[in-house]
């Protein structure tokens, strides 16, 4: 039986006077990508944001197992992991620091060997001593990824991750897709740049413009 | 959900470790407001024992508006408020940690100066006793109506000056009761009635300004 776990019905959102989108439809389901589509100003991290409950949308609404985000927003917030434009670390801390930091908000316990390793397969491992403060934007970037991947979360919102990452950099977050969705797990994303997901089942879904097509039916797609 | 306000808590005293300055400047700003009294007014002792507990506490009023300005800003800037906004844990609870924090950070060194500071007034040692306890009283309630203050403006152009706009008057029953506390010892009449109005205000500003704080603060990110 299909049963999605994260379903959309009739989502608006508004900034200011102005309606962003309306009428959004979606679901996802379980080892699904939900790629958002859409030019600049036409509301993809509006709707990303909406749907990490940080703001509240217009109308609609956005369920997780069956259950509205605000009736369950703790259970909801313990299984998601977002990544927004700015990466969420403080310059400060050590990316390790950084990791502890945030398993001790989420009311996790950090499994240090398992975040070292994490930091070294992002290719941090010659950076753990060191003040984010001092690191590239792109390792920062990583710092940020390896905080969602050490969260252990089912759901990943990720706006724009490909920003300032190289080339590795972007294999091998297509490499961390594969794997996490193999698992069952379930992303929303955004990106201007291609990804080759081949073999992963991506939903795309155009935001903005007036036309709204949600796309019902699953393309697995090669690139 | 204990647990969560003292990662908070630590989370702050960290960064505040790490970045020694900012901490400096609002202790140094509080020294120097309160020292350049008796510089301009001279020397008598009887003028100065008057104002000094008014100025001590007026100076840190605005020694603790200098740094409320960053008490959230810095977090939103970088993102990580975001991220502890998704915590599963109550936004409550971040808010009375922040502000906790702040006073830690922020509050008690005051205390430490503040008797060297009495001496500069002619203030007698009981006298200087009472404004440290006033102040130990006072400091948590001006870290917590200043976490409003915080979470209101966040995000706003000029939010400095309309945080000091929006908080100073909410200040004024702290301001009245700590310093007359003082005053009412000088005169020999007592500072218990004072302290015990001083320490009400802080039990309905503990109980309270999170709640309101974790509201204006869910607006102020949306």
């Amino acid at each position: 039986m299909y049963e999605p776990i994260l379903s959309v019905t009739d989502l608006a959102c508004a900034r200011g006077e102005r309606t962003l989108f309306r009428g959004i439809n979606f679901q996802v389901q379980a080892g699904e990508i939900l790629l958002v589509q859409g030019g600049n100003g036409q509301g993809k991290t509006s709707l990303l944001r909406l749907l990490t409950g940080l703001s509240t949308p217009l109308e609609g609404e956005i369920r997780w197992r069956g259950e509205r985000i605000q009736d369950c927003r703790e259970r909801y917030h313990a299984e998601m992991a977002y990544i927004g434009h700015v990466n969420g670390i403080k310059d400060d801390l050590t990316p390790m620091e950084n990791l502890r930091m945030a398993a001790g908000l989420a009311g996790r316990r950090l499994d240090e060997a398992r975040a070292e390793q994490t930091l070294g397969r992002l290719g941090l491992a010659l950076c753990l001593d060191l003040p984010a403060r001092v690191l590239s934007f792109g390792q920062r970037r990583r710092v940020a990824l390896a905080g969602v991947l050490t969260a252990g979360a089912l759901l990943w919102i990720l706006d724009e991750p490909l920003t300032g990452l190289d080339v590795h950099g972007v294999a091998l977050l297509e490499s961390l897709l594969h794997e996490h969705t193999e698992q069952g797990g379930l992303v929303v994303m955004t990106t201007h740049q291609p990804l080759s997901l081949a073999g992963a089942c991506i939903r795309p879904l155009r935001v903005g413009d007036t036309d709204v097509t949600p796309t019902s039916e699953l393309t697995p797609q090669g690139q | 959900m204990l647990r969560f306000t003292l990662t908070v808590i630590r989370r702050d005293l960290l960064l505040a470790a790490r970045r020694r300055g900012d901490w400096i400047t609002s202790q140094f700003f509080f020294v120097m407001v309160v020292s350049m009294f008796p510089l301009g007014i001279g020397a008598d002792p009887n003028i100065l024992r008057m104002i000094g507990p008014g100025v001590v506490w007026v100076a840190a009023l605005l020694a603790s508006l200098l740094s409320l300005s960053r008490l959230f800003a810095d977090d939103h800037r970088d993102g990580s408020l975001e991220q502890m906004l998704l915590s599963p844990e109550p936004t409550v609870l971040l808010t009375l940690g922040k502000a906790l924090a702040h006073w830690l950070i922020y509050g008690i060194p005051l205390l430490i100066i503040t008797p060297v500071l009495g001496i500069q007034f002619a203030l007698p040692g009981e006298a200087i006793l009472i404004l440290v306890v006033s102040l130990l009283i006072g400091t948590p309630i001006l870290s917590l109506l200043g976490s409003v203050g915080a979470a209101l403006t966040l995000g706003l152009r000029g939010g400095g000056v309309l945080l000091t706009l929006l908080i100073l008057p909410l200040y004024v029953p702290a301001l009245i009761f700590g310093a007359s506390a003082v005053d009412a010892t000088l005169a020999g009449t007592g500072a218990e009635a004072h302290l015990s109005l001083l320490a009400a205000f802080l039990v309905m500003c503990l109980l309270i300004s999170p709640w309101v704080a974790a509201a204006a603060l869910r607006v102020s990110v949306e």
